[in-house]
């Protein structure tokens, strides 16, 4: 920041690059916290957005020893650890530095300096006099449909509407005729007004960035409502530029107010140079120390994870002969689970894992709506659009949530009438929680009777530019994509299922955060539908046989959904099944239903309201209380404890008790020699996994500033994000209960595959070898042949062998789950202890 | 039948005094003590109205403990049951059980759950001695719990600014009330020559009896009322300070900003209706305050665009419907009323979260692009310019800021030469000189006592205003305000020739409190050697058993009920004459800013973000 002249361009830029760029919550894309930073190496990068902003990077010290002292960091991996970053000879020095040296852990952030001197010089709590204000404007303008009276001048951008409303008003916001007049007179220049508030050009760039970053949460909402307009239903033209001018103007108000009219601008009163803001930071021994203990305890937990996949690698799981069925699910963790139990009440079937959208990207319409939701990850912008119609069931209403209870005559009736039925209702989500129009129902995402439009007519069908449905040839070519990344070309099963997933929970903003982030945050069922409509299609199926995928006639697909909050499913289109494959269905479903049963009890053990040694039945039906229970703010617990990502076959991990902590990505090398699927199943592991990992991270170790703090206070605001109170910053992130049973590691990537091919592979894009090379995500190769594991560091791949020799075979997974503990406190040191180590099943 | 009474005070407390004394994560316990201590007190109540009922629905009275009786003055413990104390008990009951049951849940696993739970049944016990209180003075141990208890719930979230911030401001305006009420008690035992219970205010003959030659004084006290239950329940010119209470928890605003705290207010003006019924002009000023702050209110529920703001004005405009049907006599229908909006906006809290979902499902189907006005008309103009208003919610802080506080602050700003060495000194001479004054008895004429009343208690005011604006050391802002403490009694004292057993009372609280206070701060000191009232240090993340200790020590020096202090406030203040209009006003400011100057040292010092950042703290503006 050696900018004496201020660029307003430049530093726009700049604070739209750093400040938080979470969307309206409908849409909840998980994304890396600190993606600013991303450029950088890992560490790097966390101890600077540190330094700068004041977060917590990792586990506090005292937190990572206490680890150590209750064994959760082995002690061996930390001392290879130290030997590999500092030498054999160093290691007694550098442990004895991580256990019992004394530290200044006291970070003071450089963000804030020269706005403190409002307070320390002139006695003026300018956030206090500006932010409530300023931020019920912005939300009274932003807002989607909580308010009744609508901000009512126009939508042609914030300062626009706003000083047309001024012009327009026998009353103004401002409390003095000077910011007013500033408004009014209109062409306003930030610089101009930071020459008033400010003065010395040299500190204009710190002053915004401390005024913004002091409500870092509403300044993203505004950066990314600007850059993506379409994430808001209603939309509004705003841009941080207005907000920061009309927030100059506040401020020039307040300080009149305050002060009288002549007041100096407040360089006049700063004797510091200006701070350079986002210089480097030196690394530390503190830095040093914490980088080493944060590595210890993620390969404590890698290590183990490799040791069983080293033994799993040497026992034989043989085929059967003739397949019962294929089931794909998502790649999803919770999902892993699942995978398991089915494949345990029917050991002839085969799971496969690949993304939740399966290769098929669309907009959807459902029938009535107003307008498109996406359905794929959120970086493709899709060519298509499918329209749900014919479906015959109402949308219903929830009478209690009518706003007419807020104005003065008909909150005088509906407190004399509704209010006696909101005792009633009170008494039933209590006692017996039922789902109802007020809960986000993963099933009525898409109407089970309703019909798509698949098939694309003619070309000649569209939309707003978007053509109406596939043609033969683009079916086609998804349908082989998805196949053959999976590795499915040969082998069919009667009956090969599509299973995306979705979430219902009651009284939860962030309900979006439990969806398919394949699916940018919305259940994936009807991507389960449409691509198994494609893969039906007689016209395709040919065309595939052309291209060497040969589909049994007989072999039919079906598309389903899995609710991973209640653990129920949903199928659909199964009147197109043969009678054959419908006896065998509905045989199929007796076992899916099986499945969920072990599902639920394996997740109750995290629950406190569910008693997990009670019968399979009661536990399911508890899971699907939960789902539906306003009182709940923990219906799931959605990617919390992610830490893996499996790209290959299932023989990896399918005796492996991974708890639910693996994204799983089937492949198989042997058809894809030089990795040109890899390339394409490897593109989205960064920005989805990687985002979904790296964004459970970093709320994780700092849940005040990088995540939303508990859900309990929480209000929503304008339909778009949540606050604490009424006059609060918005909170971006993720909430305390989501984030409670996470252990703070980095995803670990695990591809099967020979090294060269996966370097070659991870090089072929910048912005995917970025994820890598810098270290926010690991990297390990299995060779194919000889099964050892080769680990990627700064550029090359080097042979890793595991330090933990076995890991612990359980016979009985219902005893193991039904033994195993609730964590005490959400303190690390106690939650980390509810995730179970790694075990082999026998 | 009456004697039953006491049981539904005395089970809350119990429940609470054992809830006190379990450890922090036996979750289950806790949360079952809350949920069967309610459970009973609501069946119970239940079965009782319906035993109450056949037995002809009498109007019970009963007084049930002395706790301190002289010639003149005597304090009891008075329960009264009719059908305003059957809806608000049942209601109450049912409300405070489900919303335990609920976050027995809701709060699984969060730091404050114990404090929670007990904060909820210090709540229900203060609102179930509100609800059976048979006189003022008991119903003012309830009220006074009930305040505390705003302020620990609306600082739920100790480590982040906004919640402490506005707890402060909460409690304020409820000190204010709870001072009118204390004014209102003053008056009332002044006019009967005896602390009068509520079924002496409902027999109309006695009524009848005193108000013709007491008229400007019967409205003085019912002012005093209605300005204590504007204050509790959100009225003009208090209302903001209801969507700034949501702070905590949503199971706890839901309860109490929801529902049942708010309405208190309208409990106490059905109370005490015969009191002020044939007095036109509190009948107007009733019915205009509840018209105006509904009218006001539903203005801004219009335009809040979050929640439970939107929801908090909405409840404000019933209120104020509310007061309005008590004042016209529609008791039946304001029970009604309050029983409809309490239910209604408890759940609508609850469910706050879900609004997110179902309303953007609503409007994927039902969305309308809205349409702008874009006429330019005067019509337009008062629109737009009640929008704007409406948005900044008419100024209501502002205006109480600067005519309410800010004189006090800029008054007590201008006392802190009082902290110089020599006026130290000065003060300590004139103090014993009043001491030696009281004692030597026979020197005195009227006047000269007359005249150093009046001075002490404007030297105590000043001294508690200035401990009020301080900004350094929070011993000495401590000390100040206990010195103050000691003139104000004093300057009574000499007023009325206290029997110095009551001055005993009084100060015994006091002199505990500020020993052990002092000597917690002092050892806060040792910390880092900064205790300034300059921001707030968030010591109780580090020190939080000190932090309890000197909440206590608070609690003990403004005279929370179960202090002595309590009692002796109630007695020095019985030594007012009525025609000491300025004795009497100089020691109600006091008492307001003794409690918020140390709410103030408490919350500076031990709340707020904790000022190491070698640990997440919270943003200021979260």
């Amino acid at each position: 920041m050696s900018h004496q002249h201020f660029d307003e361009a430049h530093v726009l830029h700049e604070l739209k690059h750093y400040l938080p760029s979470q969307t309206p919550l409908k849409d909840f894309i998980h994304h890396n916290s600190l993606h600013a930073f991303q450029h950088m190496k890992f560490f790097d990068a966390i101890f600077k957005a540190s330094k700068i902003f004041g977060f917590q990077a990792t586990l506090q010290l005292t937190e990572f020893r206490e680890l150590h002292q209750i064994g959760r960091i082995n002690n061996e991996v930390l001392e290879r650890i130290i030997a590999e970053k500092k030498g054999v000879q160093q290691v007694q020095l550098w442990k004895e530095k991580l256990l019992h040296k004394k530290y200044d852990t006291h970070n003071s952030p450089r963000i804030g300096a020269i706005r403190a001197h409002w307070k320390n010089e002139y006695k003026i709590d300018l956030d206090n006099l500006v932010q409530p204000l300023l931020f019920r404007i912005l939300c009274s303008y932003l807002d989607q449909g909580i308010s009744i009276w609508k901000f009512p001048a126009g939508n042609d951008g914030f300062l626009s509407s706003i000083t047309r409303l001024e012009q327009n008003s026998f009353t103004s916001f401002f409390k003095t005729s000077r910011a007013r007049q500033l408004l009014l007179q209109g062409n306003l220049q930030i610089g101009h007004l930071l020459k008033t508030v400010v003065g010395d050009e040299a500190y204009f760039e710190q002053y915004l960035f401390d005024q913004q970053f002091s409500h870092c949460g509403w300044s993203g909402m505004v950066c990314a409502v600007e850059a993506m307009p379409g994430s808001l239903l209603d939309r509004k033209t705003i841009s941080l530029h207005d907000l920061i001018v009309f927030e100059l103007l506040l401020e020039i108000d307040a300080l009149e107010c305050e002060l009288g009219k002549n007041w100096q601008p407040l360089s006049s009163h700063v004797k510091t140079q200006p701070v350079e803001l986002l210089a480097g930071v030196a690394p530390t021994e503190l830095s040093v120390v914490f980088a080493l203990w944060q590595e210890a305890f993620e390969w404590s937990y890698y290590d183990q994870v490799l040791a069983g996949i080293s033994a799993e690698k040497k026992r034989e799981h043989p085929a059967p002969k003739q397949r019962s069925f294929q089931a794909m699910f998502c790649i999803d963790e919770r999902e892993c689970s699942l995978r398991r139990h089915i494949e345990f009440v029917d050991p002839a079937c085969e799971t496969l894992g690949t993304p939740g959208f399966f290769t098929v990207e669309f907009f959807m319409q459902p029938q009535n709506a107003k307008f498109y939701d996406k359905l794929c990850p959120a970086p493709v912008t899709p060519k298509y659009l499918i329209k749900e119609y014919d479906v015959k069931k109402e949308r219903k209403h929830e009478l209690l949530y009518t706003n007419k209870t807020h104005t003065f005559f008909g909150g005088f009736i509906s407190t004399l009438t509704l209010g006696f039925l909101a005792a009633v209702r009170l008494v039933q989500t209590i006692f017996r929680p039922k789902m109802s129009p007020a809960i986000s129902n993963a099933f009525t995402h898409m109407n089970k009777e309703g019909k798509l439009t698949i098939e694309n007519k003619s070309l000649e069908d569209r939309e707003n530019g978007l053509q109406i449905g596939f043609t033969i040839d683009e079916m086609t070519a998804r349908v082989e994509g998805l196949l053959r990344g999976i590795g499915l070309v040969k082998d069919f099963a009667p009956i090969v299922y599509a299973i995306a997933h979705g979430s219902s929970s009651a009284n939860n903003p962030h309900h979006g955060a439990h969806d398919c982030g394949a699916c940018s945050g919305r259940p994936g069922s009807v991507n389960s539908r449409v691509l198994s409509f494609m893969a039906n299609h007689p016209k395709v199926r040919e065309l595939l046989q052309e291209r060497g995928i040969v589909i049994p006639t007989e072999t039919q697909f079906v598309g389903g959904l899995h609710d991973t909050a209640a653990d129920q499913m949903e199928f659909y289109d199964e009147e197109v099944l043969t009678k054959e494959n419908a006896e065998r269905h509905k045989k199929n479903i007796e076992l899916f239903e099986k499945a969920l049963d072990l599902n639920a009890k394996e997740r109750s053990r995290r629950f406190a309201s569910i008693n997990t040694k009670k019968s399979l039945r009661h536990v399911r039906k508890e899971i699907l209380k939960r789902s539906v229970s306003m009182f709940e703010p923990r219906p799931e617990l959605g990617h919390g404890t992610n830490t893996l990502c499996i790209i290959g076959s299932r023989q990896l991990t399918k005796g492996l008790f991974l708890d639910r902590r693996a994204f799983l990505n089937s492949y198989d090398y042997k058809t894809d020699p030089e990795g040109k699927l890899l390339t394409g199943i490897m593109r989205p592991i960064g920005p989805v996994c990687g985002g979904i990992n790296l964004e459970y991270y970093f709320s994780r170790v700092d849940n005040y500033k990088l995540g939303a703090g508990t859900k309990l206070p929480h209000n929503v605001m304008g339909l778009i994000g949540v606050a604490n109170s009424s006059d609060g910053d918005l909170r971006p992130g993720l909430p305390l209960q989501m984030i409670e049973v996470h252990d703070p590691v980095r995803l670990m990537t695990i591809v099967e595959h020979y090294p060269e091919v996966v370097l070659k592979v991870i090089q072929s894009a910048p912005e995917m070898y970025e994820w890598y090379i810098n270290e926010w995500v690991h990297i390990i190769a299995i060779h194919p042949e000889t099964h050892q594991f080769f680990y990627f560091k700064n550029g090359v791949f080097t042979q890793y062998v595991p330090l933990v020799k076995k890991v612990n075979t359980i016979n009985d997974l219902i005893v193991l789950v039904e033994d195993a503990k609730e964590m005490e406190t959400n303190n690390i040191v106690h939650a980390t202890q509810e995730n179970l180590p790694v075990y082999s099943l026998n | 039948m009456s004697q039953i009474l006491q049981l539904f005070v005395l089970l809350p407390l119990l429940a609470f005094l054992a809830s006190m004394v379990i450890s922090k994560n036996k979750e289950k316990l806790i949360s079952g003590i809350a949920i069967t201590t309610t459970g009973i007190h609501a069946t119970g109540s239940l079965i009782f109205i319906v035993y109450w009922i056949i037995n002809g629905y009498p109007v019970l009275d009963i007084k049930h403990l002395v706790l301190y009786k002289t010639a003149a003055f005597e304090f009891v413990i008075n329960f009264y049951f009719d059908k305003t104390t059957a809806v608000f008990a049942t209601v109450g009951g049912i409300i405070t059980l489900l919303v335990s049951i609920f976050s027995r849940y809701y709060l699984h696993r969060d730091e404050g759950f114990k404090r929670f739970f007990n904060t909820l049944l210090l709540f229900f016990l203060g609102y179930s001695l509100i609800v059976f209180s048979g006189n003022f003075e008991t119903l003012f141990i309830g009220w006074e719990i009930l305040g505390f208890c705003s302020f620990l719930l609306i600082a739920f979230y100790r480590d982040r600014y906004l919640p402490v911030k506005n707890a402060l401001k909460v409690i304020s305006i409820y000190r204010l009330g709870d001072v009118c009420l204390m004014l209102a008690m003053w008056m009332c035992h002044h006019l009967f020559h005896a602390n009068i219970t509520f079924s002496q205010i409902h027999d109309e003959a006695f009524i009848a009896d005193h108000l013709p030659q007491h008229t400007s004084l019967f409205i003085f006290t019912s002012v005093m009322i209605v300005v204590a239950t504007a204050a509790k329940s959100a009225m003009l010119p208090f209302s903001s300070w209801l969507p700034r209470a949501m702070e905590g928890p949503t199971t706890s605003s839901a309860v109490f900003y929801g529902s049942l705290s708010v309405h208190l207010g309208a409990f106490l003006l059905i109370r005490t209706y015969p009191f002020w019924e044939n007095i036109l002009v509190v009948k107007l000023l009733i019915i205009v305050l509840g018209l105006t702050s509904s009218i006001i209110a539903s203005s801004i529920a219009r335009v809040q665009s979050t929640v439970k703001t939107q929801i908090a004005y909405s409840s404000i405009t019933q209120i104020g419907l509310i007061f309005i049907e008590v004042a016209l006599g529609f008791h039946t229908l304001a029970l009604i009323h309050f029983a409809g909006n309490a239910f209604l906006r408890t759940y609508q809290l609850l469910v706050s979260p879900s609004v997110l979902s179902y309303e953007i499902h609503d409007m994927v189907f039902n969305y309308k692009p809205p349409i702008h006005d874009q006429s330019t008309g005067t019509l337009q103009k008062i629109k737009n310019a009640i929008y704007v208003l409406s948005i900044k919610e008419w100024n209501i802080d502002w205006f109480l800021y600067h005519f309410l506080w800010y004189p006090f602050k800029w008054i007590g700003s201008k006392m802190h030469f009082l902290g110089k060495p020599v006026s130290i000194i000065l003060l300590a001479i004139v103090f014993l000189f009043g001491v030696m004054s009281f004692t030597n008895q026979d020197g005195r004429s009227l006047h000269l006592e007359n005249f150093l009343t009046h001075v002490f208690s404007l030297l105590g005011l000043l001294l508690v205003l200035s401990s009020f604006t301080k900004r350094d050391d929070a011993r000495r802002a401590w000390l100040f305000v206990i010195a103050g403490q000691c003139f104000v009694t004093l300057s009574i004292v000499i007023d009325d020739n206290v029997d110095l057993i009551e001055a005993f009372i009084y100060l015994s609280g006091i002199t505990v409190g500020a020993v052990i206070g002092y000597i917690c701060l002092n050892r806060i000191k040792q910390v880092d050697n900064d205790i300034s009232l300059n921001q707030f240090h968030g010591y109780s993340y580090e020190k939080p058993k000190i932090a309890f200790i000197f909440l206590l020590s608070c609690l003990a020096l403004i005279g929370f009920p179960f202090t002595p202090t309590f009692l002796g406030i109630d007695l020095l203040f019985t030594h007012i004459h009525r025609d000491q209009p300025i004795l009497v006003a100089l020691t109600s400011f006091s008492f307001i800013f003794i409690e918020i100057a140390i709410l103030r040292i408490y919350a500076r010092i031990f709340m707020g973000q904790h000022k190491k950042n070698n640990h997440p703290i919270a943003y200021r503006s979260s």
